[in-house]
């Protein structure tokens, strides 16, 4: 069975203020705090289009290689729930701001490139509550209005593993032109994915399924795999597929098919009279797409070329544009890109990860990155030691590392000296280690070399220890 | 338009219509379209639709923060509210 | 001295030249409200305890404003005339108040109207009908700006604003006999008006002689951010435009609107009053406005379109009115709206709804939007040739309660004269030009190219002079 699945995804666009009016859109706020008569689609009311958020959506759709529609135009898409205060959205329909452009995404050394048919503007509706009381539903107001992007994929991607690069890679882009910080945890990034299946690639598609309530991109991957088997299973079996919308349910980890009676939405889309129409000239255009930043696409190529770098490394560090211009600027001072590569996919990842920050969030400068890194590429301390025992401080208090290094009094022992006394009394202690080497048993030495580390409670030099070892259990008989 | 049609388009609406109303109602609309539908004749090949009498365009807002509105007195007369929420029958499926 | 007699002009500089106050004012109105309101109606509130005032000394010092019921006033209640928003406190004043405001004028009393400014009579207020005070004070105001338009006409108001869709501040004030204008779409900033057609709608003031209205649209009028249809164009001192003559000035009369339908004194009265034109040195050429047989179509399409998504918002969820009884969602936007909108609200909900709905869209909507572009087109080119077209506001005068309610379309189809410059989105002003055996009103027309209300203050103010209607009918000289 081959499955074709599309996706619609929804940003909300980093603007100061909703789309719309002047409230702010802070996340957390109390219930209803950020609120005015425009975005409570009271009586009277008008909208009017942030400046700021037509141009992020503009910067989207070049970054994307997408096309800006020659008149841009907003429409009414009419249908009532409690939290769409006027009882329309706000929304595009037949001119978007941009039509076209693609996405490119590498699964096993494959690249593949994920057509877009479209990104539009529109604003969010507000949130529900269904929990605080058996009998009624709760409704705020403070995500109304909120500017959203939703961008429309073709439906060109073929498993689970391309719909999670897809959006990996699209949180990617849009991250590192400033557009959106998608952050799913946060509702900054939401989607909806359209599952279908068929025999052969020569059978027309099948009827189309609509996932909703997808939380994170993790449970969009296990959503679509789900609902791929279970259309498979039914296809087997003879059954024909319904087109519908169906929920996915994290906790019983499938999806369900929508208890209300799904009535055909008859949105009655028309021209919105309370906004006039926008036009984008070619220079406008030629000036914001000169403008983009590198996009990670660019830069992980650049970091090959450049740096000497791995495609694996180089995709890691320029999937997010802050963890590359952190790159950048630490190996500026460290001058070793294989060096600080290996230092933030390891233990600056590990941190960002363990501790759910984005590196913007902790106290760790490229200048106090290199610092770390600067003292075991000089020596002063073993590579194992700094990153046990000298990063966590500097990543998370921000403190100098030399300063942690001397308050722990961690320096790394190069003395030959000091080394040769520990190295004589492991030797002395472990006398059928040493016999094991004599006759030929290669490991016993890294023991030893690991008894000496001990012995030094990791000051050693690791390397210099090996080396001082192996000549003195040469001259030993 | 048939009495069907009318109650589908009440429901579009959100409309709840008596018996009676229904009645006088598909009367009265079937007439109103009845008269619209003299613009069937109209010859309106090549023109283009007219959403807007005046020709602006490009008209924005800059990103500047204005004055939340007051929830509290707002909801005060609020047809039914609970803390800082306005309250609704429960809804009972979230489309999200 | 009788204050409440006096025109807004007049009591500016009254004020201004503290030969009476602000509070005078007020207190004559409510002496004339209290005196004669009860058997017109005009008002839905009164209160001169919550009249507002910024203590600014404008344009409009010290002249009291009646507002129609759909324009919003921070601290008062806005209803539209309609149950489904009794109770609704506005929390937020239009810019038009604060403009008012600002030049110094005071905030007083809500006038009815039609429910929503469904209606070309005021008798589809949830308050009850308002009556014309003219003549036997037995017949309809004319609407939806009925109220607005009686109290200015009985000076139980010095003025008042209104809004016109398709008529509705321009055929009351034919009615009334007073004077009303409908500013170019655009002039004045919607934001507060509650919407009823988004694209046809404007706010503009109805007053007892064209100086009024010269004066007041020049304080309300303007580009405002919060509004992204109002036009950045800048207004001109529109009462450089009196006593200006119209010498020179080429009028033009649409034979379109001079066909069956029209009460014979009416077409008389205006027939007589392009003559006076003439006299007064004005050109008069017939001209055609060919698809002026399709506004009334395309009107009843494109506004209840507009006005069914517009009113989609009460819905009992946040303010207004709800069914509190209805035990689930559904139920609740169902009766809520069921019982709190009128029939003629629920009428153009439907109709609208309809003209916007799947499989229905490109016959209706879509196709009056393209009519409406060829109607605009009629004006365009009319306007190459003259300044300012010379019509009847109605086609004939104030009727008796009940006399249209029976067939709606009946209703619809008075709109005629008035229809198309809201189509157009061009300005036009009503002013009386002659009573019928009755004792009626009878309406003059002109209407001008967008932003050229010069013209029309220019020609309806030098018609005013040379027929002193004005000063005839009592609405000035006290």
């Amino acid at each position: 069975m081959i499955p074709t699945i599309g996706l619609e995804v929804h940003v909300q666009l980093n603007s100061k203020t909703k789309i719309f009016c002047g409230c702010q859109v802070k996340f957390g706020a109390a219930p209803n705090a950020q609120v005015c008569p425009v975005c409570l689609g009271l009586p009277g009311v008008l909208p009017v289009l942030n400046r700021e958020v037509f141009r992020l959506g503009l910067r989207a759709v070049l970054a994307l290689g997408g096309k800006p529609s020659e008149l841009i135009k907003f429409d009414r898409k009419n249908y009532y729930y409690p939290d769409l205060p006027k009882g329309y959205q706000i929304s595009q329909y037949d001119q978007p701001l941009g039509r076209g452009g693609e996405v490119e995404i590498e699964l096993e050394g494959r690249a593949k490139k994920v057509r877009l048919n479209r990104l539009h503007l529109e604003e969010d509706a507000g949130k529900l509550i269904h929990d605080q009381s058996p009998d009624s539903s709760l409704v705020d107001l403070n995500r109304a209005g909120t500017p959203l992007a939703e961008i429309v994929s073709e439906p060109d991607l073929d498993s689970s593993e391309e719909v999670h690069a897809y959006l990996t890679a699209l949180k990617s882009i849009l991250r590192s032109i400033g557009v959106s910080d998608c952050d799913m945890e946060k509702g900054q990034l939401r989607c909806d994915a359209n599952v279908s299946v068929r025999r052969t690639s020569s059978d027309p598609l099948g009827k189309r399924v609509e996932i909703k309530n997808l939380n994170s991109f993790r449970s969009v991957k296990v959503a679509v795999e789900h609902e791929i088997e279970r259309q498979t299973t039914a296809v087997e079996k003879g059954e024909s597929i319904r087109q519908e919308t169906r929920l996915w349910d994290d906790t019983k980890q499938r999806t369900v098919a929508m208890r209300s009676k799904e009535e055909a939405h008859d949105y009655r889309y028309f021209p919105e009279p309370d906004l006039v129409p926008f036009r984008v000239t070619a220079d406008e255009i030629d000036r914001e797409r000169a403008a983009l930043p590198e996009l990670p696409k660019a830069a992980k190529e650049r970091f090959i070329r450049d740096h000497g770098l791995t495609p694996y490394d180089a995709g890691q560090l320029t999937q997010d544009r802050s963890i590359s211009l952190f790159f950048e600027a630490t190996n500026q001072i460290l001058q070793n890109p294989k060096v600080t590569a290996n230092w933030i996919t390891g233990p600056v990842f590990a941190y960002l990860g363990a501790n759910n920050l984005s590196i913007e969030e902790t106290r760790l400068t490229p200048l106090l990155l290199a610092g770390t890194a600067g003292l075991v590429q000089q020596g002063v301390v073993s590579l194992q030691v700094a990153k046990e025992k000298i990063f966590p401080e500097v990543a998370e208090k921000g403190r100098d590392p030399i300063e942690v290094l001397k308050e722990k009094g961690l320096e790394q022992v190069s003395d030959e000296s000091a080394l040769d006394v520990w190295i004589a009394e492991v030797i002395r202690s472990n006398e059928k280690v040493v016999a094991d080497f004599k006759s030929g048993k290669e490991t016993a030495a890294m023991f030893l070399v690991g008894q000496v580390m001990k012995k030094s409670a990791g000051k050693a030099n690791p390397g210099k220890v090996q080396e001082r070892m192996r000549k003195r259990l040469a001259e030993l008989p | 338009m048939s009495e069907l049609d009318l109650r589908h388009i009440a429901k579009l609406a959100r409309l709840r219509l008596s018996d009676d109303e229904l009645k006088v109602f598909e009367g009265q609309v079937a007439g109103i379209l009845g008269f619209v539908d003299q613009l069937q004749k109209l010859d309106v090949q090549g023109v283009e639709p007219t959403s807007h009498p005046l020709d602006l365009a490009n008209v924005f807002r800059d990103d500047v923060p204005r004055p939340s509105l007051a929830i509290e007195p707002f909801l005060k007369h609020a047809p039914r509210a609970k803390g800082r929420f306005f309250e609704v029958p429960k809804v009972i499926e979230d489309k999200a | 001295m009788d204050l409440s007699r006096k025109t807004a002009w007049e009591l500016a500089e009254l004020c201004g030249r503290n030969t009476c106050t602000p509070e005078e004012a007020v207190e004559s109105v409510a002496r004339a409200v209290a005196a004669r309101d009860k058997d017109v109606r005009a008002y839905i509130a009164f209160d001169p305890k919550a009249a507002r005032r910024s203590g600014k000394k404008g344009r409009l010092h010290g002249v009291p404003v009646a507002i129609k019921d759909n324009i919003c006033v921070e601290g008062q209640e806005a209803t539209c005339a309609s149950r489904i928003l009794k109770g609704y406190v506005a929390p937020y004043d239009a810019t038009v108040t604060r403009r008012l405001l600002d030049e110094g004028a005071t905030i007083l009393g809500r006038t009815n109207m039609d429910e929503f400014a469904f209606g070309s009579s005021c008798e589809t207020s949830c308050y009850g009908p308002t009556l014309n005070p003219r003549a036997d004070r037995k017949r309809v105001p004319g609407g939806s700006s009925g109220g607005s338009a009686a109290a200015v006409a009985d000076h139980t108001a010095v003025a008042a604003l209104g809004s016109d869709t398709g008529g509705s501040i321009r055929q009351p004030a034919a009615f009334c006999g007073i004077v009303g204008i409908k500013p170019t779409y655009g002039r004045v900033s919607r934001y507060g008006l509650v919407a009823f057609a988004s694209s046809l709608d404007q706010i503009g003031p109805l007053t007892k002689d064209v100086r009024d209205s010269a004066l007041i649209l020049g304080a309300i009028a303007g580009y405002d951010p919060l509004d992204s249809t109002s036009a950045d164009v800048p207004v001109p001192d529109y009462s450089g435009f009196l006593g200006k003559g119209v010498k020179g000035l080429r009028l033009g009369v649409p034979k379109e609107y001079f066909q069956e339908g029209l009460n014979p004194e009416v077409e008389r009265s205006v027939r007589d009053a392009i003559k006076t034109l003439e006299s007064l040195g004005a050109t008069v050429t017939e001209v055609s406005l060919p698809h002026t047989r399709y506004a009334v179509a395309v009107y009843y399409i494109v506004a209840p379109s507009e006005a069914s998504s517009n009113l989609a918002r009460f819905d009992g969820v946040r303010f207004g009115f709800r069914d509190k009884e209805a035990p689930t969602l559904l139920e609740m936007y169902e009766r809520s709206r069921g019982s709190g909108f009128g029939a003629e609200a629920k009428r153009r909900i439907i109709l609208g709804t309809y003209a916007l709905s799947s499989g229905y869209y490109d016959a209706y909507y879509l196709k009056a939007m393209k009519a409406r572009t060829l109607i605009k087109r009629d004006f365009d080119e009319a306007f190459k040739k003259v300044d300012a077209l010379v019509t009847p506001t109605a086609p004939g005068t104030a009727f008796r309660p009940g006399e249209k309610s029976k067939d709606p379309l009946e209703m619809y189809l008075s709109d005629i004269y008035t229809i198309s410059a809201n189509l157009a989105g061009v300005p036009a002003i009503s002013v009386p030009c002659g009573v019928s055996a009755d004792g009626l009103p009878i309406g003059l027309q002109f209407v001008a190219k967008p932003f050229d209300e010069g013209t029309l203050f220019r020609a309806a103010h030098a018609f005013e002079q040379a027929t002193d209607f004005h000063k005839k009918l009592g609405n000035t000289g006290s």
